[in-house]
């Protein structure tokens, strides 16, 4: 036990007296989280629309009028032809193309029926599908209203009608569905991991290329002893970086924090004990602190994509679902989120708890075994 | 045997078809310093490899300080010092934070670590330096740090692999003049250098060629066998086979 004492106090040492990790560890990931979270953002807004409007009727111009008043769309121009404004998509200039088409009023009054016709620039699918989505909302409640204007009878007979679904809808646990109370929590939990992850993947394999390694190696120590003594600074440096994050995130974003910090803080250190075993296997592997940094790289990327932060793992094929099980930040982004938002309790959390140690002692097992004292 | 620090019987180091050390056969008494000889690549890294618990033998026996190669290398690891030809202290460490954790790991008390670290820093001259990152040491300095500091733990034996390597005649002098003092306090020395002069200090030398050892004896055995008048000579007949 001792031993392990001194070789902690090694750690520490050396992490402190590096001038270039420590802001590493300690600023730039703040930085990250508050760009990241102010920056990438899933809504959709801005969507840049051409409303070529070829009846100039009353109710075109209502239509029109509706769509400006949504803070989604920019109204660049009213083109006099699709032409033009199939220009005006070529160009970038617009995302989305409605077009009345002459005779719309008179032909909904006299056929009860209306078209018009929306062109999207899919080339980001998520503004097109996004947007497309919100347009035909509006078009939608408008159509509500003018039903009503339209055939007034239907005012009196409405009560009498064939009875009609309305959905409302309700958001819970994130009630304005605030983006930045969604992202925050994922983002440091995702920073963290990573952090970890690179720092102890470095580690032995920097102490391999110095050779002293093999100093170490000579001498009597076991190998459970120096892995964990590996381990301790860098789990103590994650649950550092978590806490100034929750409290910048706290101060900056004013995120909310419904559930247990202990949960948050218990589950932190259980996962970053299964990211460490990653990060020291990594290292065990490598030759030097080259291939070491694009293993990691390689899984990190994965890992990112694959954690449910940008896109939710639910509308993952059922495939990458499965790869996101062993994947830990995964994990740890549900948990920040369910127990940060929604206030989630241990129980409700227990199957990434569980999941989380598995992979903890299996990640592990296989750094002790893969470091190898004896050639 | 109870009078040896190592014995080694045929030990054989195999890597694939590659035979790097090839059915060695030596002892080493209590007490000697026993230079290891050998050109590049003739095995010798391997051999002591072999003989610190680093490197599986293939093939073979040994026992150091009375302890098997194959079943007994923790408690082989805990009555030798070893320093290799890498320089393996922390450059990011001061002096004293290097001697506190090699002592640290080697399980010392903690009063024995502090003594160990007054004597160290006061018979290397170190007391400037006591509390400066030993990135910043001479090189020749560093040396003489590493060889106190692997046998920080006062081992039976210590391992030197090329220690020597890269340093200037004066300090090499003073790097002898520790390995004497370490040997008249009863440490048993294993040496292995390219220095033909420092062969001349060994108590007995052996020398590697192409995995196998084809002479051992003191330098002046060895001398009148081949009929030659210095180590160098000796070595380069050898070598060259």
């Amino acid at each position: 036990m001792r031993k392990l004492f001194y070789i902690v106090q090694k750690e520490f040492i050396q992490i402190f007296r590096n001038k270039a990790i420590l802001p590493l560890m300690t600023v730039v990931p703040i930085m990250q989280l508050i760009v990241l979270s102010f920056a990438a953002s899933n809504e959709v807004r801005n969507v840049q629309l051409a409303i070529v409007d070829q009846d100039n009727s009353e109710y075109s111009r209502l239509i029109t009028s509706k769509i400006k008043n949504s803070d989604r769309f920019i109204l660049m121009d009213n083109p006099p032809s699709v032409k033009l404004a199939d220009g005006m998509m070529q160009s970038g200039n617009a995302d989305i193309i409605l077009t009345i088409p002459p005779q719309f009023e008179k032909n909904f009054f006299k056929n009860k029926t209306g078209e018009i016709q929306l062109l999207v620039n899919a080339i980001n699918g998520q503004q097109a599908t996004v947007g497309a989505a919100y347009l035909a909302q509006i078009i939608q409640s408008f159509n509500q209203e003018i039903r009503l204007d339209a055939v007034p009878q239907l005012a009196v007979m409405k009560q009498f009608s064939s009875p009609q679904l309305r959905i409302e809808n309700s958001n819970w646990y994130n009630p304005d569905l605030s983006y930045k109370d969604f992202m925050v929590p994922g983002i440091l939990g995702e920073l963290a991991t990573l952090l970890v992850m690179l720092l102890t993947a470095m580690n032995i394999v920097r102490e391999r290329e110095i050779g002293t390694i093999e100093q170490i190696n000579v001498t009597p120590i076991k190998k459970w002893q120096f892995i964990l003594g590996k381990m301790i600074p860098f789990l103590f440096i994650g649950m550092f970086l978590l806490t100034v994050g929750m409290i910048a995130g706290k101060l900056i974003f004013d995120i909310p924090i419904v559930g247990s910090l202990w949960v948050i803080f218990a589950y932190c250190l259980l996962n970053l004990t299964a990211v460490l075993g990653i990060g020291l296997f990594i290292s065990n592997l490598a030759d030097t602190q080259q291939q070491a940094m694009f293993i990691t790289f390689f899984f990190a990327i994965i890992f990112i994509l694959m954690c449910g932060l940008f896109t939710p793992i639910e509308s993952m094929p059922k495939m990458a679902q499965y790869f996101t099980i062993p994947n830990p930040i995964a994990h740890f982004v549900h948990v920040m989120r369910s127990v940060l938002l929604k206030g989630s309790e241990f129980s409700d959390v227990a199957y990434n708890f569980k999941v989380t140690a598995v992979l903890a002692v299996v990640f592990n097992s296989l750094a002790i075994l893969s470091y190898r004292k004896v050639s | 045997m109870e009078n040896n620090a190592i014995t080694a019987i045929g030990l054989t180091k195999k890597f694939g078809d590659f035979t790097a050390v090839n059915a060695i056969t030596f002892e080493v008494k209590k007490g000697e310093i026993f230079g290891f000889l050998g050109a590049n690549g003739a095995g010798k890294t391997t051999a002591i490899k072999m003989l610190i618990g680093l490197s599986r033998p293939t093939n073979g026996q040994a026992t150091v300080a009375g302890f098997d190669v194959f079943k007994q290398t923790n408690r082989i690891k805990e009555n030798i010092g070893y320093m290799s030809q890498k320089f393996s202290l922390y450059e990011d460490l001061t002096v004293k934070q290097n001697i506190n954790f090699y002592g640290g790991i080697y399980g010392l008390s903690r009063k024995k670590i502090i003594e160990k670290t007054a004597s160290i820093i006061e018979n290397l001259n170190l007391r400037s330096y006591a509390n400066k990152v030993v990135g910043d040491l001479p090189l020749g300095w560093k040396q003489r740090l590493s060889f106190a500091v692997a046998s920080v733990h006062d081992p039976k034996i210590i391992f030197l692999d090329e220690p020597t390597g890269g340093v200037d005649p004066a300090t090499r002098r003073q790097f002898w003049e520790m390995i004497y003092e370490a040997s008249n306090n009863g440490i048993t020395i294993f040496v292995t250098t390219h220095y033909m002069d420092e062969a001349e200090y060994c108590h007995r030398v052996s020398i590697m060629v192409d995995g196998k050892i084809e002479a051992l004896g003191t330098p002046r055995e060895l001398k009148e066998r081949f009929k030659v008048n210095s180590m160098d000579d000796v070595f380069i007949q050898l070598a060259r086979g």
